[in-house]
């Protein structure tokens, strides 16, 4: 329902603190990062925007960490698919 | 605006009777689904004649997409119904005492006036150039029309005007006769231009958005959007910072190569307003063919990408200035795309997609991701979204 | 890492997909709702369909804002629009969504001035710039969005901006689910939780769902893989006789959502006793509005809103569809009377409307569709 895109931090803005410079693609715009609590945002963070603020900080460990179980799922699926052609060339 | 765009929702119940038939094949002896039921009667809806059914113009009736078709079909078509217009292509081509004419028309009315890459001035002539030569056309003599705006600066217009003069030289045009209003202020956002130009056909062909066939190749010259996303960026209501410039730009010479390496063209668009996908819909409805696109074909930059997914809007819909769709044979593609290669405007050119037989009158794109998907006319701009 | 493109991996999906078919029982059938319009768009943009067994049916649920905003609020919103000084600023989305009296659009044709912004912090910048006129903003989204529009009527206060005020039609989800769950002719299998939500309100107000419905809910991304990871993560869940509430979207929505969001909507806004749903009816509790505290920002309390009311056109499906009970195409006026240009129901007018996303992306037989790109 909601359309939100992840983009680099890349500047803070000095004299507001509550705005820090996005980039996406290599388009930039100020984004307000008030809603993010506790939460140091630095350059090279990702942050997810929604109209204009950041959302959440984006978790790069736990997006490996899907990334992982997809290539582990797709080495199963590999594996399975060899095997399937090796039992056709060795059936009778 | 001119009379531009195809659009067969009009005329073809011919078309239904091979598209329903189609269906019955497909399903063989047994009844059609209740889905298949459905789609067939949707098919027909859109091919009923068009109506304005607004009681006012609206701004989607200007934004190319399916509102400006409506308009065209029921209200100018309507009027001035006559065998050059009902064409629908960018341009007219009368014979006159034995001479292939190419006559168009359009109007102005960017806002901001001056944005990275050009001006209006500069847009005004190139539309009107590149209407021309879409029909291989050698554009040959333009009009301008002004219409400004009570208050409007002088060294404004000089700009202006100083941007159409470079254009029309380098496009080896003339601008020959003008026009000038001034509107109250108010009454008008600085300055709009309308141009006409008038183009000579130097050889046989015949090129329009109905003579695609299966197996033609679909190639754009250069990477897409650009002058749409510089335009909206340009406004300054986004506050979204991108290093993109308008790509702007006269294609004759860029047509001339195409045409000389090969006759084998079937149509030429340029992709302004509604962008490549609502061209290639154009294309699909006029020469009744199902067109399929490689996503991961399609040129664009990635500013262009970064700037479309935060405004949530698709780059295939957002306006070129400077970048053509041809459609040419298959067995031409390659040379096609090396003649368009071999020219600065089309460095970028690609060969993004296939015409098919079926389904008529479709645009089908295969997603980078692997899946299927149609890709059918907006009704109006594409608007920024936020869901 | 740029998020995006390492999600949208075709050899991946194959493999997911796969793994999702032997999870199938064989002859059992399989409905599962995406309750978020955002993965209705990404589902049909990159065509996520095509890697589906025939027995899992993807149904489209109601967290469009724009599809859900009754008539009578446009109508409302209209009204503020066309009195002297104002300026309405909205998202795109809400431009075309019909009123029983017209669309955002007819309105500014007819003279109003309406403006389209990105965020509601340019809505204040409109209203800064503006300083003889008032500014209204069309607030519309659920739990997403609503932070922003508080965070902005806060900056408002502080300010002391006294020419802005906010129209709020903010929504919450978990009552819609209920609402969907409650039906009766309702049967599904599990959900794909909206993501974006869920970044702000946490993944514990779900647990309802698995633990009284027994169905399962995996919070998912908006890339396709992601959609299909929590499909394949659901299929696991029925495959292994569990309920639970997932997260598969970890790398950005928090366990325990985002509290200082959560806060915000709450200094500035509060539940309202009831709010009409399109094709819903009235849900209690399930909408919000501006606390007493904040009411020199409240549109609702500054202008005259008439409180129309509309009731759904008798020939639209919208509420069955935003239920799932019946698909866009099965609705009576689906593509005849009811297209994106002519839109009857408002599931046809944003582009994440369940209705419109069909027509626009989905309309045709997929098998000639796969056919046509096959050869």
């Amino acid at each position: 329902m909601c359309l939100g895109i992840p983009g680099e931090v890349v500047e803070l803005l000095s004299d507001q603190p509550d705005l820090a410079t996005v980039e996406v693609s290599g388009v930039r715009r100020s984004i307000n990062v008030g809603l993010l609590e506790n939460e140091v945002v630095s350059p090279g963070d990702w942050v997810l925007i929604h109209v204009g603020f950041a959302l959440s900080k984006i978790d790069e460990e736990e997006a490996r960490a899907a990334l992982e179980f997809l290539e582990g799922i797709g080495q199963a699926y590999d594996e399975e698919l060899r095997a399937l052609q090796e039992s056709g060339i060795d059936g009778p | 605006m001119s009379p531009e765009g195809t659009d067969a929702l009009a005329k073809d119940t011919h078309i239904h009777g091979e598209a329903g038939a189609h269906g019955e094949q497909r399903a063989g002896a047994e009844h059609l689904s209740r889905e298949q039921q459905v789609l067939e009667r949707i098919d027909k809806a859109r091919r009923r004649k068009a109506k304005v059914k607004d009681e006012r113009i609206t701004l989607a009736h200007g934004s190319g997409g399916k509102a400006t078709h409506t308009l065209i079909e029921a209200v100018f078509l309507e009027a001035f119904r006559n065998p050059l217009l009902e064409a629908l292509e960018d341009q007219a081509t009368p014979v006159v005492d034995g001479v292939r004419l190419a006559f168009t028309t359009d109007s102005f009315v960017v806002s901001p006036l001056v944005f990275p890459g050009g001006d209006i001035g500069d847009l005004a002539v190139n539309g009107t150039v590149n209407d021309l030569v879409m029909s291989g056309a050698h554009p040959l003599y333009l009009s301008a029309g002004f219409i400004l705006e009570e208050g409007f600066p002088v060294a404004d217009l000089e700009r202006i005007v100083g941007s159409m003069s470079e254009a029309a030289a380098s496009a080896g045009v003339a601008i020959v006769t003008g026009d000038t209003k001034v509107v109250e202020k108010g009454k008008a956002d600085g300055c709009y231009i309308n141009t006409a130009g008038v183009g000579v056909i130097r050889h046989d062909l015949q090129l329009g958005a109905s003579r695609a066939r299966p197996g033609d190749a679909v190639i754009v010259s250069g990477p897409i959007g650009e002058h749409g996303v510089t335009i909206m960026l340009a406004r300054g209501e986004l506050d979204i910072e991108a290093d993109v410039s308008s790509d702007t730009a006269p294609m004759h010479d860029l047509v001339a190569r195409l045409l000389d390496a090969t006759t084998k063209v079937h149509a030429l668009r340029d992709a302004t307003r509604g962008g490549v996908a609502t061209v290639l819909n154009e294309v699909a409805t006029a020469s009744n063919t199902a067109v399929v696109l490689e996503e991961e074909a399609v040129p664009v930059r990635p500013e262009v990408t970064g700037a479309c997914e935060i405004l949530g809007i698709d780059p295939l819909y957002v306006a070129c200035e400077g970048r053509l769709v041809a459609v040419v044979e298959g067995t031409v593609a390659d040379r096609a795309l090396q003649a368009l290669r071999s020219h600065p405007l089309g460095a970028g050119a690609a060969i993004i997609g296939r015409v098919k037989d079926d389904p008529p009158g479709l645009v089908l794109l295969k997603t980078t991701f692997g899946g299927t998907r149609i890709v059918d006319v907006l009704v109006g701009d594409p608007l920024p979204r936020i869901c | 890492m740029r998020f995006v493109d390492e999600f949208r991996d075709a050899e991946k999906a194959q493999a997911l997909a796969a793994q999702i078919t032997a999870l199938c029982e064989p002859g059992r059938q399989y409905k599962l709702m995406e309750v978020c319009g955002g993965h209705t768009h990404t589902i049909y943009k990159h065509g996520i369909d095509d890697y589906l067994p025939e027995s899992i049916t993807l149904v489209h649920g109601p967290g469009c804002p724009v599809c859900v905003i009754p008539m009578g609020r446009v109508d409302d919103a209209i009204s503020i629009a066309e009195q002297p000084d104002v300026i309405l600023t909205t998202f795109g989305d809400m431009m075309r969504v019909p009123g029983g009296q017209g669309s955002f659009f007819d309105s500014k044709a007819k003279g109003a001035d309406i403006r389209m912004v990105y965020s509601p912090l340019d809505a204040l910048k409109v209203a800064r710039r503006n300083p003889d006129k008032r500014v209204v903003f069309m607030a519309i989204g659920f739990e997403t969005t609503a932070p922003s529009t508080a965070m902005t009527v806060l900056r408002a206060a502080s300010e002391g901006i006294e020419n802005f005020s906010i129209f709020c039609n903010h929504v919450t989800i978990i009552p819609a689910i209920k609402a969907i769950l409650d039906s009766p002719d309702l049967r599904l299998d599990g959900f794909i939780g909206p993501g974006h939500v869920s970044t702000v309100i946490g993944c514990r107000p779900y647990d309802f769902i698995s633990a009284q419905h027994a169905k399962p809910l995996v919070c998912a991304g908006f890339e396709p893989l992601d959609i299909l990871q929590s499909v394949y993560m659901i299929m696991g869940q029925l495959a292994a006789g569990r309920a639970e509430v997932e997260n598969q979207y970890s790398r950005v929505v928090p366990w325990e959502g985002n509290p200082k969001a959560l806060g915000v909507i709450s200094e500035v806004m509060e539940l309202r006793p009831y709010f009409e749903w399109r094709g819903l009816g009235f849900i209690s509790h399930s909408a919000l509005k501006v606390r007493d505290s904040y009411a020199a920002f409240d549109a609702e309390r500054i202008f005259e809103v008439p409180g129309v009311r509309v009731t759904d056109p008798k020939a639209c499906q919208c509420g069955e569809v935003l239920k799932g009970v019946i698909k866009p195409w099965e609705c009576k006026v689906f593509g005849t009377a009811c297209t994106p240009e002519t839109p009857i129901g408002t599931c046809m007018v944003s582009s994440e409307g369940a209705c419109a996303a069909y027509y626009n992306f989905g309309r045709f037989s997929r098998d000639r569709v796969k056919e046509a790109i096959r050869t």
